[in-house]
């Protein structure tokens, strides 16, 4: 499976644990790195060429961190311009068909604090609920998301083990070794 | 045959050149190149120069008051106060020792005890020249090695005072005073003055230099610099060496040393670097000019006639310096191969020798034998010191294998930052300030005084220069920087330079600033490719505040911005390539107008450039209204 990763971060270098999961995943083969905030700092997207990348794979990561319950506004910014009407969705919209998307996101609360009566009182399943419809009506199919939690408290050897367990789920995606739904 | 200044200069001039290129190709270095071309030149070779070499030795003693004041402005006060150690406790050792070591073996050989300590004296000094151009040549001057072949080398150039006071003490035929018509002869300004005076008076002069050139020189530049005549900085520069030189003659002391502290003093000027690349060829020259005029000192004739005594005396005087510094460098814990690259720069005699024997010859001091013995040695010395460090380096060191590791390299040379920054006016200022305010270190070239003076004072390191000049882009660090940013004012000083750098430094990433289009296709010719037209951006800008006076929403007009803005860049090499076709004949303004004519042309054609197609409902209203709505 061709992988697109399209990685939405603001302030990469204040990061901890995108830092080390793009080190893990950027360049291995079969794999497209594609880093939206470097690309597009003045928010101006280049929409052709997006939906060329789109074209040219199988299945999209959506690497980022989670930012008041939702994703970095670049990414909104994407959504909103490269998913057209008449492209991706709509009667004629049948660009993405039997594509997939897996959200790869860090959050700052632990993974206690996600549940119903937890601190958030709702899944991180549900906060995902905008992304989960936005890709369900563009006819793709949905993977169970890769979440880092407590991005805040990990330690270095956590995190090193999260960005090998991120490397592992990718190269299992691209080798077709993971069922898919 | 040797009536004309030009026939003269012609030999001198020939000789260097033939000498020096095959010394070079044989990779023997300069000096032995130049002492060779002095031999062969020189009144025991083919005669072509006679007795008159040695005052060509006075007039090329400048060439050393020049390459210690060069030394002098990379030195700066702070370095050589950390220096102080070395200085006073290496470089004492090595003369007091040396001295004493080659006195007893004199005394041994026979000779009267004033002749055994004038020569230990004489011969415990190195040549300065020699061994900074030699540490320069091989780029070690910076090394733990380096530095101390250095301080010893100052201490030397110290001791040489009290030397001189001394030696006529020595003379056994009576002191006549001194006056030896060398560089330290002008003793007899103040040699009427007691003791005490004498000292006031140097210390004055000492003084002077250094107010000269910490409060003086730098209002005088600036004012020579602001009438932008290049030979008047030159003769400025020279005319603030010659004065110093005539100073520290006057009051008894080395003119080199007050060079070489006016060069100090002046290590924290911003019109360092022009003043080191003004000096640099005059002092190459009349470097050169020393070494060939030594070489016309060797007299072949007493060699040949009594080779094994001078051979004798020679490889004795190095193997002693060799051993004693080698000893000395490793009791003050410096690494074996350290030691040994400071005990062969050093192990030559200065000269100084030339003038102390000179003069201990007429005073009686040695017999004339024993002097033209130890003229031939000591320019033998000199002339084996390339052989010695060439040897060292292929021979010895790759057998020790205990390389240093050369630490200091990094504050000796704390201006090789990243990015170079050429011409910092209305353009290159605000790059400059805006890499400052994130704390990228850079250092900046500007050929306009006044402003270097102003932003020196705010504490930029700013330096003042014709950045296009390859000396001043070495000086600065262009070979250590990974970008430079070209933001003068004159298109063509910018091609001039972009050819420089890509040709010397082909590792640096250029920034260019262009005048117009045509200015931008000339870099894109010479393959500069971040490329920036400095009307571009703000024309653009005021076009966006247009659109919203206008009424367009600020997002909207922002928006056509960005997207004129890809389209004009790709509208830019698409016209490269027409250009290429169209007829040379046509003039620049004819060629101007085509130029808009096809943009505005390409501007109408490309109206499929709206790309926030995804925020336009027109298609999804249209199709809700019609076929039945997608499940939202």
């Amino acid at each position: 499976m061709r992988i697109l990763i399209l990685f939405a971060h603001p302030a990469l270098e204040k990061s901890r644990v995108h830092r080390r999961l793009v080190q893990a995943v950027a360049s291995l083969p079969g794999v497209t790195f594609h880093d939206l905030y470097e690309r597009y700092p003045n928010f101006h997207i280049d929409v052709d060429h997006e939906q060329r990348l789109l074209r040219e794979h199988d299945l999209y990561v959506w690497q980022h961190p989670v930012y008041w319950y939702s994703a970095p506004a670049l990414l909104k910014q994407w959504l909103d311009l490269v998913l057209t009407h008449g492209w991706a969705y709509g009667a004629k919209g049948t660009a993405l068909q039997g594509r997939y998307v897996l959200s790869a996101i860090s959050t700052g609360g632990a993974s206690s604090s996600y549940q119903r009566g937890g601190f958030h009182d709702a899944t991180i399943q549900d906060f995902l609920l905008p992304i989960r419809r936005t890709v369900t009506l563009c006819k793709m199919t949905y993977l169970d998301p890769f979440v880092v939690y407590g991005a805040h408290r990990l330690q270095s050897a956590d995190l090193d083990n999260h960005a090998d367990c991120y490397a592992a789920r990718i190269v299992a995606l691209r080798d077709g070794l993971e069922a898919l739904p | 045959m040797t009536e004309t200044f030009l026939f003269q200069a012609f030999v001198y001039l020939l000789a260097a050149v033939v000498a020096v290129l095959l010394a070079q190709r044989a990779g023997l270095g300069a000096i032995l190149g130049y002492l060779i071309a002095g031999v062969v030149i020189g009144p025991f070779g083919l005669g072509l120069i006679g007795e008159e070499g040695q005052d060509v030795l006075h007039v090329a003693e400048f060439g050393v008051v020049l390459l210690l004041f060069v030394v002098g402005l990379e030195l700066e006060p702070s370095r050589l106060w950390r220096l102080r150690g070395p200085i006073l406790g290496l470089g004492s050792l090595q003369v007091v020792v040396t001295s004493f070591t080659i006195a007893g073996i004199a005394l041994l050989l026979g000779l009267p005890w004033q002749s055994a300590l004038a020569i230990g004296m004489t011969l415990s000094l190195s040549s300065t020249v020699i061994a900074l151009q030699l540490l320069r040549e091989k780029g070690v001057l910076n090394t733990a090695g380096g530095q101390s072949s250095f301080a010893v080398l100052l201490f030397q150039d110290i001791a040489v005072i009290p030397m001189l006071a001394l030696f006529p003490l020595l003379a056994v035929a009576g002191a006549h005073g001194a006056g030896t018509g060398d560089d330290h002869g002008g003793m007899t300004l103040i040699a009427s003055l007691p003791g005490w005076a004498q000292t006031v008076v140097m210390l004055a002069a000492v003084g002077a230099v250094v107010v000269i050139g910490r409060f003086l020189a730098s209002p005088i530049f600036r004012a020579i610099a602001r009438t932008r005549l290049r030979e008047l900085f030159t003769a400025a520069a020279l005319l603030l060496l010659v004065g110093i030189a005539l100073l520290m003659q006057a009051v008894g002391l080395s003119s080199a040393l007050g060079a070489f502290l006016a060069g100090v003093v002046l290590a924290n000027s911003e019109y360092r670097h022009e003043l080191e690349s003004d000096i640099d060829p005059f002092k190459g020259l009349l470097l050169g000019l020393f070494f060939i005029a030594v070489g016309t000192t060797i007299n072949v004739n007493l060699i040949a006639a009594q080779p094994v005594t001078v051979a004798a005396v020679v490889a004795l005087i190095v193997f002693v310096k060799i051993v004693i510094l080698f000893a000395l460098a490793r009791a003050f814990k410096l690494g074996i191969d350290q030691s040994m690259l400071a005990a062969v720069t050093l192990a030559q005699v200065g000269e100084f020798a030339f003038v102390l024997l000179a003069f201990s010859s007429r005073e009686g001091i040695l017999s004339s034998d024993v002097t033209a013995i130890l003229v031939a040695a000591v320019a033998l010395t000199m002339a084996l010191t390339p052989l010695l460090a060439l040897l060292n380096e292929r021979l010895l060191l790759p057998r020790l294998g205990t390389r240093e590791r050369q630490e200091r390299e990094a504050d000796a040379f704390d201006e090789r930052k990243p990015v170079i920054i050429a011409g910092f006016g209305r353009f290159g200022s605000i790059v400059g300030r805006l890499l400052t305010a994130n704390g990228v270190e850079t250092v900046v070239l500007d050929n306009d005084s006044d402003r270097v003076d102003i932003l020196r004072r705010l504490g930029l390191r700013v330096y003042y220069g014709d950045a296009s000049r390859l000396d001043l882009l070495r000086a600065a660090g262009a070979e250590h920087a990974r970008l430079i940013v070209l933001a003068l004012d004159s298109p063509e000083k910018t091609l001039e330079m972009v050819r420089t750098i890509k040709q010397h430094f082909p590792h640096l990433t250029i920034m260019a600033r262009a005048y117009d289009r045509a200015d931008a296709f000339d870099l894109i010719d010479e393959g500069v490719h971040s490329i920036y037209r400095e009307t571009f951006d703000t024309a653009l800008r005021m076009g966006v505040d247009a659109m919203r006076l206008l009424g367009f929403r600020a997002y909207q007009a922002t928006r056509a911005a960005n997207t004129f803005r890809i389209h004009d860049d790709r509208a830019l090499y698409e016209l490269l390539e027409v250009r290429k076709d169209q007829t040379l004949f046509i003039s620049a303004a004819r060629k101007r107008i085509a130029d808009l004519e096809a943009l505005l042309r390409t501007d109408i054609e490309d109206r499929g450039l709206e790309r926030d197609s995804g925020w336009d409902t027109e298609t999804l209203r249209a199709e809700m209204s019609g076929a039945p709505p997608p499940s939202s």
